[in-house]
């Protein structure tokens, strides 16, 4: 028996080599040994790709692309079908995990300059990447047919008018009538089940197959390859199985455990996940009294309504993308990694993601004159981060850079320093209970969280330099 | 650079205060006291379900989250000559409704959750008086709406006290003006039975969700502790 | 990178260890999927007991009503067609409805819990065509020996007034008799076995 199958599997092989793909991408793939916890968002949108795509297709199975009964077919599922609820909380919150999943990713390649030569095409598929589940998000976020996902619709498709000459006729062919209808919802169903995640599985595929054959950068950003053994393996690599295989499924673990929570515990998130105006069905005759988009558009929108002119709204809200995709080019430093950049690039970063964080924040505020004031200031951090890119980092003088990978303290060496803040910043008092006996009990410490929080700012302040 | 942060705080506060809007009461929900979700109910056929349908819950579905033989809800709660698959449907049909009421009184399954609690509650204790609109009613939370105090008999007739903050009349509060059949605190208690029943419709499958959620947990914590002595044991190799 | 002194068994007791619990997780992931596919509490409300009025209903008449979807026939068999049903034991494959679907209640010679009312699935046991009924006796098309009964037209199958299947015909056993009680005399919910108390 086992000679039998034994032969059937050298027959499949020799007509499709497995066993050498296996060892090219897994088993004798060398990654660099640092990777830190960075590192786990790349496998994680693997594995949110997959629940949305697995989730999306038995959603499917009842959902009805239709104006008249959308809505009430959703509702059908978090009702009626058995389990239903649970898939379609899967997939919705597998949306904003998405995001926040692929923010992440997008943050590391930053930080560790894994854009740089020789990896701009990784980016640049990633960058596609990005750009094409912005689509995915944006067509499927109309498919409820509440009030959010319609006038959500109205309001992004209205800005292709602001194109000059032929803006109206494009909005129109877009939504395939004058306002957002029956048709808009059917064919953004085609676009968001079919079209889009081709086209992403497409690009994720040749994302994978440009950083296999360049190879992983790593927090050192240093080229593992420039330092070979005798049998040409990489001094500092090892293979990526078992050994980032087995870590990334503790990384899959724990993303599974919050993503759980939030599923079980929290799935509109306070608003954020699931909008409290989309469990009201479209009406076309009234507008919510708020528009705001999910969260994870809200640093775009913010941008979109700092520029007065509908136009210019519009251009800079591209931009806002589209400077992305330059990085590779703008970044002029000698170095890759942040940890031996200058205080400059350093400060700039950090002004960066404080402002994605504010313009994402004041995307889901009502458009008051302070908060436009604010949206201002900080969307020319955002553009100022990226455009004056090529005088700082020439500028700035950089650290040396190590010839071989540098051992850093991983998380599990940093557990017994947690466990310290964690004492530091609460107190244990005795209680007296209702029936006269004293309880010890963990209380807040308000002296203590200040020395704490004080460190952690001077701590930050230093790493900034 | 602490100075700018120091002034964007300030000012990402200030926005915080200026979105805030009318206070709202605190309702009291608990979707695992049946006895407050039946009697929500009961409240709900009686008082909203001649105008309000709740088409995405079944009379059938309300037995078995609830734990109450099929035969008491149709005796007690369900309208006469509703079935037990029936979902929760009014009798108007929606022509006259937006004859009558200028609009088609919406369907309340999911009011809830666009809503939220609280703003049941306070909307369901806020009407007041108001002799300038036709139906005689307004609401403090629900400026002009076009649904009239259904409850009146039972809560009585609330009264504005009106104040001058800047030059302009704003409503301080509401007093009782005359006693309706039940004592406050009693119509509080019908008030919070009724959107504790409207949070339970707005998803019937929290009851479940959130039960079954330590479960998943534990599970996944189990799976994260051995992947990890997984992990240690391999990396034992590189270290 | 070192080799040496790698606990083996160790290492494969906390892979397997892995594995089992990760195999359990997915298979419990695999229940909401697979079981989303089964009926939805809608499709269990369409498919509810139905209730039919047959005071009305005259000798020899055959009434049809939607159960599930699916066609049931209300027969009401006056005394002649009821004497044909005895004697037809010889033509038929399975008359005493060993191997055929039927609640315990309709498990008798004449296949109903009172022998004039008839009830059963109109659908043929074959590829679920639905036969047509036809008391006539001798007619050209079925033949002499034809007493009455149900024709099936897709495939030629032929039931007796019991619902019972000849011999050589395509159709492998006799009609299904859905659960059915009687609340009164004339009053039959069709999808509620007798034996299933009220509510239950």
């Amino acid at each position: 028996m086992k000679k039998q199958i034994t032969a059937c599997g050298d027959w499949i092989l020799d007509r499709m080599a497995m066993d050498k793909v296996w060892n090219q991408h897994m088993a004798q793939y060398y990654a660099p040994k640092n990777f830190n916890f960075w590192y786990f968002f790349g496998s994680l949108a693997l594995l949110v790709l997959v629940n949305q795509i697995v989730t999306g297709i038995f959603l499917t199975m009842n959902y009805k692309p239709d104006a008249k009964l959308a809505f009430d077919s959703v509702e059908y599922i978090m009702r009626d079908v058995p389990w239903g609820w649970l898939i379609r909380y899967m997939h919705s919150t597998g949306a904003s995990a998405f995001f926040l999943v692929v923010y992440l990713h997008m943050f590391r390649g930053i930080m560790y300059g894994s854009f740089k030569k020789p990896r701009e095409l990784i980016w640049i598929f990633g960058m596609l990447i990005f750009f094409a589940l912005m689509a995915e998000a944006f067509t499927g976020y109309l498919l409820p047919w509440g009030q959010m996902s319609y006038w959500g619709a109205q309001v992004i498709i209205s800005l292709f008018s602001a194109i000059p000459v032929i803006g109206d006729d494009l909005s129109l062919w877009i939504r395939g009538d004058f306002v957002i209808a029956d048709a808009t919802l059917n064919r953004f169903f085609a676009f968001h089940v079919i079209a889009v995640p081709l086209v992403i599985l497409l690009l994720v595929f040749l994302h994978i197959v440009a950083l296999h054959e360049v190879g992983s950068n790593n927090p050192d950003g240093i080229e593992i390859k420039e330092n070979k053994d005798e049998n040409g393996i990489p001094l500092d690599g090892i293979p990526f199985h078992p050994y980032y295989s087995v870590k990334d499924i503790v990384g899959v673990g724990v993303f599974l455990f919050f993503f759980a929570a939030v599923i079980f515990y929290a799935p509109d998130m306070g608003g954020y996940f699931l909008e409290h105006d989309n469990f009201v069905p479209a009406d076309p005759l009234k507008t919510p009294e708020h528009i705001a988009p999910v969260w994870y558009f809200t640093p775009y929108y913010a941008i979109l309504r700092a520029v007065p002119d509908k136009f210019a709204g519009v251009i800079a809200m591209g931009a806002a993308v589209f400077v992305l995709f330059l990085l590779p080019w703008l970044d002029r430093s000698p170095v890759k990694s942040i940890r031996y950049r200058g205080g400059i690039y350093k400060k700039a970063l950090f002004l960066f993601v404080i402002s994605f964080l504010a313009l994402g924040y004041l995307g889901t505020q009502p458009a008051t004159d302070t908060a436009i004031l604010m949206t201002r200031i900080f969307t020319v951090i955002y553009f100022a981060f990226f455009l004056l890119m090529p005088i700082y980092t020439r500028w700035e003088k950089v650290k040396p850079v190590p010839k071989r990978l540098t051992e850093q303290p991983s998380l599990e060496d940093h557990i017994p320093a947690m466990i310290d803040t964690f004492n530091e910043m609460t107190v244990r008092k005795p209680i007296k209970t209702a029936e006269g006996d004293t309880v010890v009990k963990l209380r807040p410490n308000p002296s203590g969280m200040v020395t704490v929080l004080i460190r952690f700012l001077k701590k930050l302040k230093a790493s900034l330099d | 650079m602490k100075k700018i942060l120091s002034i964007i705080l300030l000012l990402l506060s200030f926005n915080i205060f200026a979105s805030a809007g009318t206070e709202l009461q605190e309702a009291d929900v608990n979707v695992l006291d049946s006895d407050s979700l039946l009697r929500g109910a009961k409240h709900y056929v009686d008082y909203c379900l001649g105008c309000h349908s709740a088409k995405h819950i079944r009379y059938k579905r309300i037995a078995m989250d609830l734990g109450v033989e099929e035969s008491k809800i149709l005796d007690n709660i369900a309208p006469f000559e509703a079935g037990i698959y029936d979902p929760m449907l009014t009798a108007m049909n929606g022509h006259d409704a937006a004859k009558w009421f200028g609009t088609q009184p919406p369907d309340l399954s999911l009011i809830a959750r666009s809503r939220g609690a609280d703003w049941l509650y306070s909307y369901l204790k806020g009407f007041y008086t108001d002799d300038s609109r036709a139906i005689g009613t307004n609401n403090l939370i629900f400026e002009d709406v076009g649904m009239p105090n259904v409850l009146w008999k039972l809560q009585g007739i609330q009264k504005a006290v009106y104040k001058t903050i800047n030059g302009r009349e704003v409503i301080d509060k509401l007093v009782m003006e005359t006693q309706g059949t039940l004592s406050p605190k009693e119509f509080d208690r019908f008030a919070n039975d009724l959107t504790n029943f409207l949070v339970y419709v707005g998803e019937p499958t929290q009851l479940e969700r959130q039960s079954m959620g330590k479960y998943v947990l534990f599970f996944l914590l189990m799976f994260i502790v051995l992947g990890y002595l997984l992990k240690r044991e391999y990396w034992k190799d590189i270290h | 990178m070192n080799n040496e002194g790698v606990d083996t068994s160790k290492r494969q007791f906390l892979t397997s260890a892995l594995t089992v619990v990760g195999a359990v997780g997915t298979g419990y992931l695999a229940v909401p999927f697979l079981s989303q596919m089964q009926p939805s509490s809608k499709a269990m409300a369409a498919g509810a007991p139905v209730e039919v009025d047959i005071s009305k209903l005259e000798s020899g008449q055959l009434l049809r009503v939607a159960w599930r979807g699916k066609p049931v026939w209300v027969l009401n068999r006056p005394p002649r067609m009821l004497k044909i049903i005895e004697g037809m034991d010889t033509f038929l494959e399975d008359p005493s409805s060993n191997e055929s679907l039927q609640p315990e209640s309709s498990k008798n010679a004449v296949r109903s819990i009172k022998p004039e009312i008839f009830i059963a699935v109109g659908l043929c046991t074959h590829l679920g065509c639905s036969p047509t009924f036809r008391p006539e006796v001798a007619p050209p098309d079925l033949g002499d020996d034809w007493e009455g009964g149900f024709f099936c037209p897709c495939h030629g199958s032929k039931f007796d007034l019991a619902g019972r299947v000849y011999r050589s015909v395509p159709a492998p056993t006799n009609l299904e008799i859905p659960p059915y009680r009687y609340i009164t005399d004339t009053q039959i919910i069709i999808g509620e076995d007798t034996a299933v108390e009220e509510n239950a």
